[in-house]
């Protein structure tokens, strides 16, 4: 029994206590966020996920992404139960800069971090890496999304490009597919055990 | 492809944009201006209404809404979706509910070793 500050309700005995915890997903806009998260979440994605006007299309440069019509403009996120009484959470990171004062908030008390990318538009995700190299208390890892499921760039010449940390894992992935994303959340949450057996 | 820019370059960026950044969200008239719960509950930690019959009663409607909303165990971003409110009115409310013992807050990972939670949702995953 986890014992709980006195200024809050004592837990009657219909009340199993349950413990939550999450990662966040991070990466540039239309990367795929929210797809990686409905390919694994046992509920369907919720959040606040607003249409794009026309207006911010022209802002957000959409052009470039073909075949995208909406974006996360808030946060959204899914649900994994891993086991009774344990549940994590994965929640999506607001993919435009102007959303960044978000992240500190959602990023606190996470257990690790996925920024996700796209070599069609790499660039799209350094503020993501910078953010958590900047921050250092979130063990965090790149995927590359496998777009229409071809890796156009191998992994050597991306973690050049963004010139990563050998201790960051790199992985690729096809975010549309569970059995991937499951696979780069055992990668990520290896990696923040590594991190902390080693701090 | 482009190459990442050094980081103290992007370093500078980011200190702009946080300078830039908008200001946070006024305060909610639903939580009486307030807008920081005493303790701090992440978007995933979870809350679960007290099933009593007097619990439900003389709350105002949001406060209802969220208590509604945790019959089952639900987090804070799940109550935040199911009644619309924002976040951050959603955290002072559930704070003021959980005073008053008409929803229990569940404990926070934090509590728990982080090398033992780790170890816990890894053998979940490996399990899926």
């Amino acid at each position: 029994m986890v014992s709980i500050a006195s200024d809050q309700a004592v837990p009657t005995s219909a009340t199993t206590l349950e413990i939550s915890t999450k990662l966040v997903i991070a990466g540039g806009f239309g990367v795929g966020k929210t797809t990686l998260v409905s390919a694994v979440s046992d509920i369907p994605v919720l959040g606040t996920e607003a249409q794009m006007t026309e207006a911010s299309v022209g802002i957000d440069e959409l052009g470039l992404i073909p075949e995208k019509t909406s974006t996360t403009v808030a946060m959204d996120f899914g649900r994994l139960a891993l086991e009774p009484g344990l549940l994590l959470y994965l929640f999506g990171a607001p993919g435009q800069d102007r959303f960044w004062f978000m992240w500190d908030d959602l990023v606190r008390g996470a257990i690790g971090a996925i920024v996700l990318a796209d070599t069609r538009r790499l660039e799209a995700s350094f503020p993501a890496i910078n953010y958590f190299e900047q921050r250092g208390d979130v063990p965090f890892l790149v995927a590359v999304n496998r777009f229409d499921g071809r890796l156009t760039h191998p992994l050597d010449q991306v973690r050049e490009a963004l010139d990563l940390d050998p201790a960051i894992p790199l992985a690729d992935c096809d975010a549309r597919e569970r059995a991937d994303v499951l696979a780069v959340l055992r990668v990520v949450i290896r990696h923040a055990l590594n991190a902390e057996l080693n701090s | 492809m482009l190459r990442r820019p050094s980081p103290e370059h992007a370093s500078a960026a980011a200190q702009l944009a946080r300078a830039r950044r908008p200001g946070r969200v006024r305060p909610f008239t639903v939580t009486g201006g307030r807008t920081g719960a005493q303790l701090h509950l992440g978007a995933e930690r979870l809350v679960s209404a007290v099933d009593d019959a007097h619990c439900g009663r003389g709350l105002s409607p949001e406060e209802y809404a969220i208590y509604s909303a945790c019959a089952a165990s639900q987090s804070i971003a799940e109550i935040g979706a199911a009644t619309g409110l924002p976040l951050g009115a959603v955290r002072v409310l559930v704070g003021d509910l959980a005073k008053a013992g008409r929803v229990v807050v569940h404990p926070a990972a934090s509590e728990v070793s982080k090398v033992a939670l780790l170890e816990r949702v890894l053998d979940g995953l490996n399990r899926l």
